[in-house]
């Protein structure tokens, strides 16, 4: 049994069978080009890689070369559809634990290296590729923001493993002065601080969630499942934009819509 | 002496003061200001007190002549942190300024960063309204600059810092400090001989102002003085966009980290070294 999840890797593995490895990155990512049905596509997760050269981006983490990595795979593809009128689609398969938390990272600009990240994806977005984003584990705090939170269609797997969160809980009961047992009780009835993905999707921040068999090491079914729900949102970002907008529009979340139509009266 | 006598300190003042501070005189008009209480609805049921304006301004304006809008941050309340109404203040802002130069007005950005990032109360909705902070930089960067302030004393943290890393350009005092994860998280998770939160000058010499700006981390490096900050800030805007915006430069970072010997605990002169060279 390994001490990092190995979800990420496994729906890597299965949704790029037969597609063709990208190198020249570093080892902590996966990166290929394939197909999704018809659809010319970029996959690309993030691995634990247990040589890694920075001892705290060993289990899956982002750190200083996933940030700068990502950029650079995502901006290939950028450069390389610039010309043409079909945009391939990128897949970013989300399974990261956290960001990397070191000196090293701090020192060398780990903020950078992860704003390098989200400004490759929001800007295929912008050129008019379809960015989704495919929760399969933890999709955490700066680790998200770097690789899945600018994707422009969000689909998760349901499954207790995945979860999207600022913090762990142990760290955010401490940051915000509670037990762990106060802060759960709190998640219960506070949908934002919740960790489960029932509550994250009452946010309206989902496109879709897709019940499987086997989240860790998919099944033929679950494999088609998933390959047509990611068939279907790229075709939705086809017929309906490239921004975020698609994320307002929840209950949960009615302040969002709220706050943007006063702006907009007053601006 | 005149020079101390006429200085007049910008990170003592609060988010609304600095943001006046930076406009042009008589020009500066709030949008969704306190009176309006736009608050969290999530603070209060968690016995926390709500703020009336989120602890964000939002502020239309001119600097130098040049069409702005400021969002800025109080550090003050909830240390910076931002939840869904202040998060949505801040992208909802840039999001119009994007629109208002896809329809030939050319409005700029200026943030002003004092924030340890997602307000923990409202977590994911604090997570979602970054990552809309996030689309709406690179938007509104296409076309006008968006400068980034971290004056001090908060410092500017979490995805914010992302934020900051996104801005077309980045200004910073010697009182900043500019980090992705808050020293106390770090050795909380990493240990103490990994990072000892305590260590104030060892914090500083890591991620403070002058160390982010000596490393090409940062564009510029002002003396807390308002007078000298609104100079720089509206240079910036004057300057137009970036010939190389910094969060594009994948391959040259990582041909700089391949350099690295990553065996070694950091110091800062390596970092100065490796992003620098002899510039430094």
């Amino acid at each position: 049994m390994s001490s990092y999840s190995l979800r990420g890797l496994h729906w890597f593995n299965a949704l790029s069978a037969g597609a063709k490895p990208v190198d020249g990155l570093p080892a902590s990512l996966k990166v290929a080009d394939g197909v999704v049905g018809e659809q010319p596509v970029r996959f690309i997760a993030v691995v634990a890689d247990p040589d890694n050269r920075f001892v705290r981006a060993r289990n899956g983490e982002v750190g200083l070369l996933e940030g700068w990595g990502l950029a650079k795979a995502v901006d290939e593809i950028i450069a390389a559809d610039a010309d043409k009128s079909h945009k391939r689609a990128v897949i970013a398969i989300v399974d990261v634990p956290s960001q990397a938390y070191g000196r090293r990272e701090e020192a060398l600009g780990i903020h950078q290296a992860l704003a390098a990240a989200a400004d490759s994806y929001a800007r295929a977005r912008l050129a008019g590729h379809a960015v989704i984003g495919l929760l399969v584990g933890k999709a955490m705090s700066g680790a998200f923001l770097a690789h899945g939170y600018q994707a422009n269609r969000l689909i998760a797997l349901r499954d207790p493993g995945v979860m999207v969160h600022a913090m762990g809980k142990a760290s955010a009961a401490r940051v915000t002065l509670r037990s762990v047992e106060e802060l759960e009780a709190l998640a219960a009835s506070v949908p934002p601080m919740a960790y489960d993905i029932d509550s994250y999707a009452s946010l309206g921040l989902l496109w879709e969630t897709l019940s499987v068999e086997q989240i860790e090491q998919p099944t033929s079914a679950d494999l088609a499942r998933v390959t047509e729900c990611l068939s279907l949102a790229i075709g939705d970002v086809a017929t309906s934009g490239r921004d975020l907008s698609g994320r307002l529009g929840a209950s949960n979340r009615a302040a969002s819509s709220k706050v943007r139509q006063l702006l907009r009266e007053q601006w | 002496m005149t020079d101390l006598l006429n200085k007049h300190s910008f990170v003592e003042l609060g988010a609304r003061q600095r943001a006046k501070a930076l406009l042009d005189t008589g020009t500066l008009r709030e949008l969704l200001d306190p009176f309006q209480r736009v608050m969290s609805p999530w603070l209060a049921r968690q016995g926390v007190v709500p703020q009336a304006d989120d602890g964000v301004v939002i502020a239309k304006g001119s600097i130098g002549g040049l069409p702005v809008v400021i969002a800025a941050i109080e550090g003050a309340f909830q240390g910076g942190s931002l939840g869904e109404v202040g998060g949505a203040k801040i992208a909802g802002a840039l999001e119009l300024a994007a629109d208002d130069n896809r329809n030939g007005i050319p409005t700029r950005a200026v943030l002003l960063l004092e924030t340890g990032g997602v307000r923990l109360q409202e977590a994911n909705l604090g997570l979602a309204a970054i990552a809309d902070i996030h689309a709406a930089i690179v938007d509104l960067r296409q076309y006008q600059p968006v400068v980034g302030v971290v004056a001090g004393s908060v410092g500017c943290f979490g995805g914010m810092s992302i934020a900051a890393g996104l801005c077309s350009y980045l200004l910073v005092t010697q009182e900043a400090r500019l980090g992705l994860n808050g020293p106390q998280v770090i050795e909380q998770e990493a240990g103490l001989e990994e990072y000892d939160s305590r260590d104030r000058p060892f914090i500083w010499s890591l991620t403070g102002g002058e160390q982010r700006f000596a490393s090409g981390l940062a564009d510029r490096f002002v003396a807390d003085d308002v007078a000298q900050i609104r100079q720089q800030v509206s240079e910036l805007l004057q300057q137009g966009l970036p010939e190389q915006q910094r969060s594009r430069q994948a391959d040259l970072f990582l041909q700089r980290l391949a350099r690295l010997d990553a065996e070694p605990q950091i110091d800062a002169a390596t970092v100065r070294d490796l992003y620098q060279g002899e510039r430094s």
